[in-house]
């Protein structure tokens, strides 16, 4: 581990995160979660798992929903991302944002922020979604809080909002 | 007289626009300067001595800090109720996850490898893992029995009933440990000086256990240890307890490096190693006449504690009281044990001991309809406890509560009448069949017996500088509401905005002890104090003549201005008192043994699928009487995720052992249910009013995890016809069980021939 670590050089990768072009000098198998919270103190997004099943580290990479603790910084070079930090336009909040405060979509916070951007990767998929299909499009981010009803009742919102926008 | 217009609306949650963010600072958000990171070596072994610690080649060890035992300025212990768990073993070890050494590196990713390189040998000593061989007792690894501690609930002449009976009815009720699974591994940073001593910061739930374990452990005076709670990423119980072993271990390494310490633990290492919901063993004689009613019964509750005392006596005790479940027992005795085995400790998890009794007491219920040849709501409602019965530690039910009342509802609104008899037609044919099951369940609120009266909470409301009010409470947020609710109650107190009121970040240098963020207390306990509290700054204001009875907001906030203008800070304090007339016998078990219930019907929908064994909850009713509703959507919120976390312990999370070991620490293969595992959980609640606490409310957060197993394990026989009395029931148990029914059928008809 040491050994291949030591003998890896870092690279300079470049990436744009939330509109932002940056650089950052990594180990280029690092995985992109620490580079977001390291690096870049992006720190919204979270680790609950390490292993690709809770989904608290969710981003959106060229407009794919990943587990940023299993993208290694190295694939991360030349995309586009977005965490929840770039979602909020200053102090306006993004209708899933609202629609999240507002429905009680949120309660210890942890899984929010992975929580929004699978909500927003279905919202870009499927703009009008039936109450299975949300169910189905947030399954691969767990909460341990709300026992989902709260979120949903906040996507399904969120849509109605957008479609009437 | 004001109106109410504060509590009891849907206000903005006062953290949430931080958490929906992404803004709000979990403890693995900060970053100190110097800081290193810590890890912990643990034994791999349940029960033995130590016999030699070697740290291997290839690592550059002199560039780690290394903690043992002997760095310990104070006492060796995670000081708690009793003192018997250490913080670092040093001679013995007592399962597999208890913690030797402690690491740290300034690069975190040397620490895996730095100790896995660290090799322990032990003299083996056997060891114990289950209920059965504890009692057996043939290996003693606690105390001199094995027993952390023993209740005997008597009430009534139990001895007679036996020959009065009708009907006597027997079962043994099992339950399996339950990780919490807060989706915020548990999390600590460490930083030390000689003159302000040790400062912690992380994900916990109770700022001043933390407190109390550190100056025993580093010998240090109260001033000099300070605790600062982190936004917490859900706790359930599981951060009660462990956060002060971890701060423990942060700390040592701080004051060893001279550097801030972080110690955050991966998801593995944050299942194998902490606490767990108690397992649970509960043996029901139940003594019924011919109309169905209990005469009497015996009730044996047992829990595995794991290999120290911890929070076990008192798990036990909220277990035991809550044995008898919503039902009047003329005559009971209950006897309740927790004992020791080589697991790692079990701890508090939401419920506490009262979801592994009531799914006993709820599951028997329907094997006596059974026997009795009454319908599950009949049998229920023969027995149902009424205003002025006592339960079963004599406490007479005061509150105006009609259970039958809340029953008939939850049928209604679950129209569960004509779904038993759908289901039954249905169940005829078909690759699946459907069934509805109900568990009647109550909780109680705040600490038990003379608990409220030991802490002695103190609670503390500052009038600021700006005219704004922030409200001193070590009662933590971590998802539940905390800071939404206590400002409501003390908005409403003042007369003032919701938006005048906030509440400070827990921090021991700042808030008073208001006792721990456990047992549903924070809302009707700490609550009531915040109100009170609050009306002293009002009354201070008014009897200081800065400020006229009904007043306007503008006008308080004038007047606070002043007063701190004047005198400086300007705070007022409120402290716990016992309400009069409460009794409760600590010896005899006897008494009051909460100031409140909250009184529940829950009713489950299931199909069982018989091509794959599992079983899909459709639908599930929770029906509730809390008191007053402060705040509709955190409450609903409170219970459909309590309804979650119980379906995850009927039919999904199982921790699978060996030698004291979990084997699938992680989420993976520890399944917990996912959005499209979950039905829609209709919540309603029934609003009686409650005297006790803040503008009527009783605890809440408890509840939910008690009524969603039995619920399910009945409509799970109300499907197939057979029961099933152990938890969590995975598709392989069905399997088995209707594997080995159809076998014996077949056999039976081969007898015939």
């Amino acid at each position: 581990m040491t050994d291949s670590r030591e003998s890896r050089a870092k690279a300079e990768l470049s990436f744009t995160v939330n509109g932002e072009l940056k650089k950052v000098r990594v180990y280029p198998m690092e995985r992109l979660l620490d580079v977001l919270r390291l690096e870049l103190g992006l720190t919204g997004a979270k680790e609950g798992c390490g292993e690709g099943e809770c989904g608290s580290c969710s981003v959106l990479m060229d407009g794919a929903l990943v587990n940023s603790c299993l993208v290694p910084a190295l694939q991360a070079a030349g995309t586009s991302m977005v965490t929840i930090e770039g979602l909020a336009a200053g102090e306006k909040l993004h209708v899933l944002q609202e629609a999240f405060l507002e429905c009680g979509g949120a309660q210890c916070g942890i899984c929010t922020p992975g929580m929004i951007l699978a909500a927003c990767h279905l919202l870009n998929r499927t703009p009008d979604p039936t109450v299975e299909q949300i169910r189905e499009g947030l399954s691969g981010n767990l909460c341990r809080c709300t026992g989902y009803s709260q979120i949903v009742d906040a996507v399904a919102q969120a849509a109605r909002r957008r479609s009437t926008a | 007289m004001k109106t109410d217009r504060i509590v009891g609306k849907s206000v903005p949650r006062k953290e949430g626009r931080d958490k929906v963010t992404g803004r709000s600072q979990y403890v693995d958000d900060m970053v100190l300067p110097n800081m290193l990171f810590g890890a912990t070596v643990r034994s791999q072994f349940p029960r033995g001595r130590t016999r030699k610690i070697t740290f291997g080649p290839g690592i550059a060890w002199d560039e780690f800090v290394v903690v043992s035992a002997k760095d310990i300025p104070g006492k060796n212990c995670i000081s708690l109720i009793g003192d018997d768990q250490p913080c670092l073993a040093s001679e013995s070890v007592n399962h597999p996850q208890e913690p030797i050494l402690l690491l740290a590196h300034r690069d975190r990713h040397l620490l895996p490898t730095a100790v896995e390189a660290v090799s322990i040998e032990y003299d083996p000593l056997p060891s114990i893992f289950t209920i059965d061989e504890s009692e057996r007792r043939s290996e003693i690894v606690w105390g001199e029995d094995n027993v952390f501690k023993t209740y005997l609930i008597e009430k009534g002449d139990l001895e007679s009933v036996w020959e009065k009976a009708d009907y006597i009815v027997e079962g043994e009720y099992t339950t399996g440990a339950q990780e919490q699974l807060y989706i915020e591994n548990n999390g600590m940073i460490a930083a030390f000086n000689a003159a302000q001593g040790i400062t912690v910061w992380g994900s916990l739930q109770c700022p001043y256990y933390v407190h109390k374990a550190l100056m025993a452990l580093l010998n240090l005076p109260a001033e000099k240890v300070r605790v600062v709670q982190m936004e917490t990423g859900g706790a359930f119980g599981g951060k009660e307890e462990y956060p002060s072993m971890i701060a423990a271990h942060a700390a040592l390494l701080a004051i060893k490096a001279g550097r801030p310490v972080k110690i955050i633990y991966d998801r593995m290492e944050d299942m194998a190693a902490t606490t767990k919901r108690h397992p649970s063993r509960t043996r029901h004689r139940t003594a019924v006449g011919h109309d169905g009613k209990i005469l009497g019964g015996e009730i044996d509750f047992t829990i595995d504690g794991g290999a120290y005392a911890t929070l076990s006596s008192v798990v036990l005790s909220r277990g035991a009281i809550h044995a008898g479940g919503p039902y009047f027992w003329p005559s009971v005795r209950i006897r309740a044990k927790a004992v020791a085995t080589n697991a790692p400790p079990h701890g508090a998890f939401r419920g506490f001991g009262a979801p592994q009794s009531l799914f006993a007491m709820e599951r028997h219920m329907d094997r006596i309809a059974q026997t009795v040849g009454l319908s599950p709501s009949e049998i229920r409602r023969r027995n149902f406890l009424q205003p002025g019965q006592a339960t079963t530690t004599e406490q007479v039910v005061r509150e105006t509560i009609d259970l039958g009342h809340l029953l008939g509802r939850a049928l209604e609104v679950s129209n569960y009448h004509s779904k038993k008899q759908n289901f039954a037609e249905q169940n005829q044919a078909g690759t699946s069949r459907k069934g509805v099951g109900i568990a009647a369940f109550l909780h109680g609120a705040g600490f038990t017996g003379s608990g409220e009266r030991y802490l002695s909470s103190v609670v503390g409301v500052e009038g600021c500088a700006d005219g704004n009010v922030r409200v001193l409470v070590s009662s933590t947020e971590f998802g539940q509401g905390t800071k939404t609710v206590l400002s409501q109650i003390a908005a409403e107190a003042l007369g003032l905005p919701y938006e005048n009121v906030s509440v400070a970040q827990p921090d021991t240098l700042e808030v008073p002890n208001s006792g721990p963020t456990v047992a549903s207390r924070t809302v009707m306990v700490v609550g009531n104090l915040v109100k009170s509290a609050a009306l002293g700054i009002a009354q201070t204001l008014i009897s200081s003549n800065l400020l006229g009875e009904g007043y306007s907001a503008d006008e308080f906030r004038a007047a606070c201005q002043q007063h701190v203008a004047r005198h400086g800070q300007f705070r007022c304090w409120s402290r716990y008192e016992a309400p009069s007339g409460i009794f409760w016998d600590d010896e005899k078990y006897r008494g009051e043994a909460y100031a409140a219930f909250a009184w529940a019907v829950y009713i489950a929908e299931v199909t069982v699928d018989l091509t794959t064994y599992s079983v899909t909850v459709d639908d599930f009713v929770a029906l509730q009487e809390v008191g007053k509703v402060l705040h509709p959507l955190l409450a609903r919120g409170q219970i459909v995720g309590g309804v979650a976390q119980g379906i995850g312990f009927s039919l999904y999370e199982k921790v699978v052992w060996q030698n004291g070991r979990m084997q699938n620490g992680q989420m993976t293969n520890y399944i917990m249910p996912t959005s499209s595992d979950l039905p829609p959980i209709r919540v309603f609640f029934e609003e009686l009013g409650n005297v006790h606490g803040a503008y009527g409310a009783k605890g809440i957060g408890e509840l939910p995890m008690d009524g969603p197993a039995p619920a399910i394990m009945n409509a799970v026989e109300d499907a197939l016809g057979t029961h099933f009395d152990s938890i969590p029931l995975l598709p392989e148990d069905i399997m088995d069980a209707l594997l080995a029914q159809s076998q014996q059928g077949a056999s039976s008809i081969g007898e015939d021939r």
